[in-house]
């Protein structure tokens, strides 16, 4: 049974007709073509599909549109703003914190929610908010330099 | 006046920005038109004998599926013979859905295509087979008992089943001080993030296929060769990987499914396996049992070696990788033995995991080495360096350069390897936790490959470089722009490098560390020659390209085709290093963290820092999963992965990391390729777990020869 889904992506309204049952994740990347939006595991357990939901951190492939709707829901493609990356975007593309990039977005939009509610976190706060997202390329550590870096500059702007 | 040099600065990423705001394209996510159709695989539930029945009535009725193909429908393929560098020299492929055998649990024996991925999904598990069993060796230890040697002969590139120099056996009963053992590591698996996926579709009689892969250039020729149709009719096209470690260096069975469908419903089709389908069907680190007998004189120098391997495979393939090779090169002995065996058993062939045989192989020979520093009484870097190698004593070459010795002095004076008391459990932190230091060695071989590059020098004074490579994450398209811009003399963001799609220029596979020395010397050969065209066309004299394009009428396009020199002939050629590794380990709880990690690599010219040194951090947390976490159960009865998701098989997450350094020594190498690059992807995992797992030797006076290093083996 399909449902007529209205729902708030990146500031932007879109209509969906989609069954109940289909994720978050494949309306997005299947139905609305917002494939930033990755697919690891399907299962909650690698965190690369993390969305955000009135600024919390979502795995969207576990979660039901239908449930979100009329919620602000921000994918990596909503991150920049007017073009201009914002400063976790540019530290993690400064830092090489993104080898293959498959789990950047899932990472990015975690640590802007952690920086919107903890501006200036302390390393072992980046690892719990990041102990989620897996990353099998990096190693992780210009990862976390780069979230570092980021609060650092954006602390710096205020 | 040129600019200053590109090559050996850290640039970031030029691909960055396409990451960071997922405009970056993967193979799933291309859209081929509305029409698409959606794949999914129904997979074997037993290892060994013929599907009796099949029932897909109630899946062919199921809400939106278009078709549901077994071997009972699927259209029967040619299957050309085919063979490629990254496909095992004897056996043969599985023809999927092309009869009723079931060779490995997890095999394909349907596939559902609907409208919908959900639709197909359903459909899947409205799929009722029904099997005659037969009996299937899935036990290892009984595999084991049949191994074989190698058919493969070493001429060929196959890894031999026995070598010898000098008589390793009278030489290990005549020394003063032995150290025999055995090691074992289990099947891993390489669980990049992005699932492995595919799209095919069909225009006429070409196809067209996104796919997720190491190599496009065989994707293409590969299903060429099973279709039946000239290479020309495929287009491959794959610009970003999301991680693959190996895995994708061959096209998998689903890869010819999707193709199978698309023809099938005429319409385009996407096949996206899921993270549970990934570990019986895109390859693994194969099991191994390793046996090592060392014999030295008391000075620490060795007199005997012996080496040997028994590893797993698939009964229709024979998978082999240079488990042993290292063994017979890294020291200097006289007296050298291995002997390889595989085991065929109702498993899913195994592939190259990244550092494929030497980061086995050295786990063992590596501990081993410890051993014997511990039975000798001596410093274990200072026992390997009493035995540095001065020529390859294996195939009797000189190495083309080799900094072994210079990798084990920078790393220790980094380390702190001098503050270590040799005896075991002597070491403390401060909050009364054992504390363990331990070492190892590192070395992969270096290989160069044929490769082509084009290069167009357009009249606005930009430049097209292209190839047919792949990037699965190191930084491809990085470090090729900076060779380019610097053998061009252009600014870096006049150049564009061009990679992933079978129109362009062929290139090799991007797997074993090659890329940069295969890819890199043909955009350097195609770069130069381009620039001498342009100039001898030059209106008006000047030094300077952008000027010359600028008073051109029409581009310079040239396309090179780059053969190795015969460097390998003269020369030994690989990358060494040294890997320190600290631990703590709470002896109450078995827990082992690894706070500190050093590795020092001689691995040539480095020719971007930042991208190597981000990519040598990731094969060390590699490393740290391989000696602490990772481990491919599999039931020994009915050859089911156990554990065949994230939750189950466990990678380092971020928590598992701390401080890890990866330093480059200065190495300048004439000989290897015109750029002098060995290549840092694999190295980089090499000796890892052995350094994790001696220091845990030193912290605790606990051997643990199997890994993983899991706590119930330490308390
Ligand atoms: S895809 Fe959602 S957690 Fe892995
Ligand atoms: S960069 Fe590849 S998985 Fe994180």
């Amino acid at each position: 049974m399909k449902v007529r889904l209205a729902l708030t992506v990146n500031g932007e309204s879109r209509e969906v007709l989609a069954p109940v049952h289909k994720t978050l994740l494949e309306v997005l990347r299947e139905d609305l073509g917002l494939t930033g939006t990755k697919h690891g595991c399907e299962l909650g357990e690698c965190g690369t599909c993390t969305v955000l939901v009135d600024g919390e951190p979502v795995l969207s492939c576990l979660a039901l549109p239908v449930a979100i709707e009329g919620r602000a829901i921000t994918t990596i493609e909503g991150m920049a703003e007017g073009g201009e990356l914002h400063p976790l975007q540019q530290a993690f593309a400064e830092l090489g914190a993104a080898q293959c990039g498959y789990c950047t977005p899932g990472i990015l939009l975690t640590a802007q929610a952690l920086l919107d509610e903890t501006p200036t976190p302390t390393r072992d706060e980046i690892k719990e908010a990041l102990a989620g997202n897996l990353c099998r390329c990096t190693g992780y550590t210009k990862i976390l330099d780069a979230v570092e870096l980021a609060s650092m500059r954006m602390g710096a702007r205020k | 006046m040129s600019p200053p040099s590109v090559i050996g600065q850290p640039i970031s990423r030029v691909d960055g920005r396409s990451k960071v705001t997922g405009a970056a394209k993967y193979a799933a996510e291309f859209d081929p038109g509305p029409r698409l159709g959606h794949g999914v695989v129904v997979t074997s539930t037993i290892a060994g004998g013929v599907i009796a029945t099949i029932d897909t009535a109630a899946a062919e009725t199921a809400a939106g599926v278009v078709a549901v193909l077994t071997h009972r429908n699927a259209p029967k393929l040619p299957y050309r013979e085919h063979k490629a560098d990254v496909d095992p020299e004897d056996g043969e492929r599985l023809h999927v859905l092309q009869d009723d055998r079931v060779h490995h649990h997890g095999q394909p024996v349907a596939l559902v295509v609907a409208n919908t991925f959900e639709q197909a999904t359903h459909g899947a598990s409205l799929v009722r087979v029904t099997y005659h069993e037969e009996p299937a060796l899935t036990d290892f230890g009984q595999a084991e008992t049949r191994a074989v040697p190698p058919g493969a002969r070493r001429e060929d590139g196959g890894h031999p089943g026995e070598t010898r120099r000098g008589n390793a056996d009278a030489a290990l009963a005549a020394a003063a001080v032995r150290v025999v053992a055995e090691y074992v590591i289990p099947r891993e698996q390489h669980n990049p993030i992005e699932l492995h996926a595919t799209i095919a579709a069909w225009e006429d009689v070409t196809l067209t296929l996104w796919d997720k892969t190491q190599w496009v250039d065989n994707v293409r020729d590969e299903m060429a060769a099973v279709f039946g149709i000239p290479i020309e009719n495929v287009r491959v096209v794959s610009p970003f990987g999301g991680g693959a470690f190996g895995s994708a260096l061959r096209p998998w069975p689903h890869v010819t499914l999707a193709a199978m469908a698309a023809r099938h419903v005429d319409r385009p089709v996407k096949i996206v396996l899921t993270r549970r389908q990934m570990y019986g069907s895109t390859g693994y680190r194969p099991h191994t049992v390793q046996r090592v007998a060392l014999g030295a004189e008391r000075t620490g120098r060795l007199v005997a070696l012996h080496h040997e391997g028994i590893a797993e495979t698939s009964t229709y393939e024979q998978y082999t990788e240079s488990l042993l090779d290292a063994t017979r090169l890294l020291y200097s002995c006289p007296n050298v033995t291995t002997r390889y065996r595989v085991a065929p058993m109702n498993v899913n062939t195994p592939t190259p995991m990244r550092a494929p045989g030497e980061a086995s192989g050295l786990f063992a020979l590596e501990c081993a080495m410890d051993e014997l520093a511990v039975a000798l009484d001596m410093d274990p870097v200072q026992l390997r360096v009493r035995n540095d190698a001065e020529r390859d004593e294996d195939a009797d070459l000189p190495f083309s350069s080799r900094a072994l010795r210079e990798c084990f002095r920078v790393g220790a004076e980094r380390f702190g390897w001098e503050r270590r008391d040799p005896r075991p459990t002597s070491m403390r932190d401060t909050s009364g936790r054992l504390v363990g230091y331990g070492c190892a060695s590192a070395t992969y071989p270096v290989s160069v490959e044929a490769a082509s590059a084009r290069v167009q020098l357009l009249v606005d004074g930009s430049a097209i470089v292209s190839s047919a490579a792949s990037d699965m994450g190191p930084g491809t398209y990085t470090s090729m722009t900076q060779v380019a811009a610097e053998t061009l003399g252009l600014p870096l963001h006049r150049v564009t490098f061009e990679l992933g799609d079978t129109r362009m220029p062929t290139a090799p596979v991007h797997g074993g560390s090659i890329t940069m020395a295969s890819v890199g010397s043909a955009v350097q050969a195609a770069c130069t020659k381009a620039r001498r065209q342009a100039f001898a066309r030059a209106k008006r004299p000047s030094a300077d390209l952008v000027e010359v394009l600028r008073q051109l009428d029409y581009s310079v396009d040239v396309t090179v085709h780059n053969e190795p020199d015969d460097a390998a002939d003269h020369y030994s050629m690989h990358a060494f290093g040294a890997v320190f590794a600290e631990v703590v380990v709470d002896a109450a709880l078995g827990t082992v963290r690894v706070p500190r990690i050093v590795g020092a690599y001689g691995a040539g010219r480095i020719i971007n820092p930042k991208t190597a040194h981000s990519q040598a951090i990731g094969g060390m947390v590699m490393g740290i999963g391989m000696a602490l976490l990772e481990h491919t159960v599999v039931d020994a009865r009915s050859g089911r992965v156990v554990n065949s998701d994230l939750a189950g098989y466990l990678v380092p997450v971020n928590a598992d990391v701390r401080d890890l350094e990866a330093i480059f020594v200065d190495e300048h190498d004439p000989h290897v390729n015109p750029l002098g690059v060995k290549g840092v992807a694999e190295i980089t995992l090499v000796g890892v777990a052995a350094a994790i797992a001696n220091a845990v030797h030193h912290a605790t006076g606990r051997r643990v020869r199997e890994l993983p290093i899991t706590a119930e083996k330490l308390v």
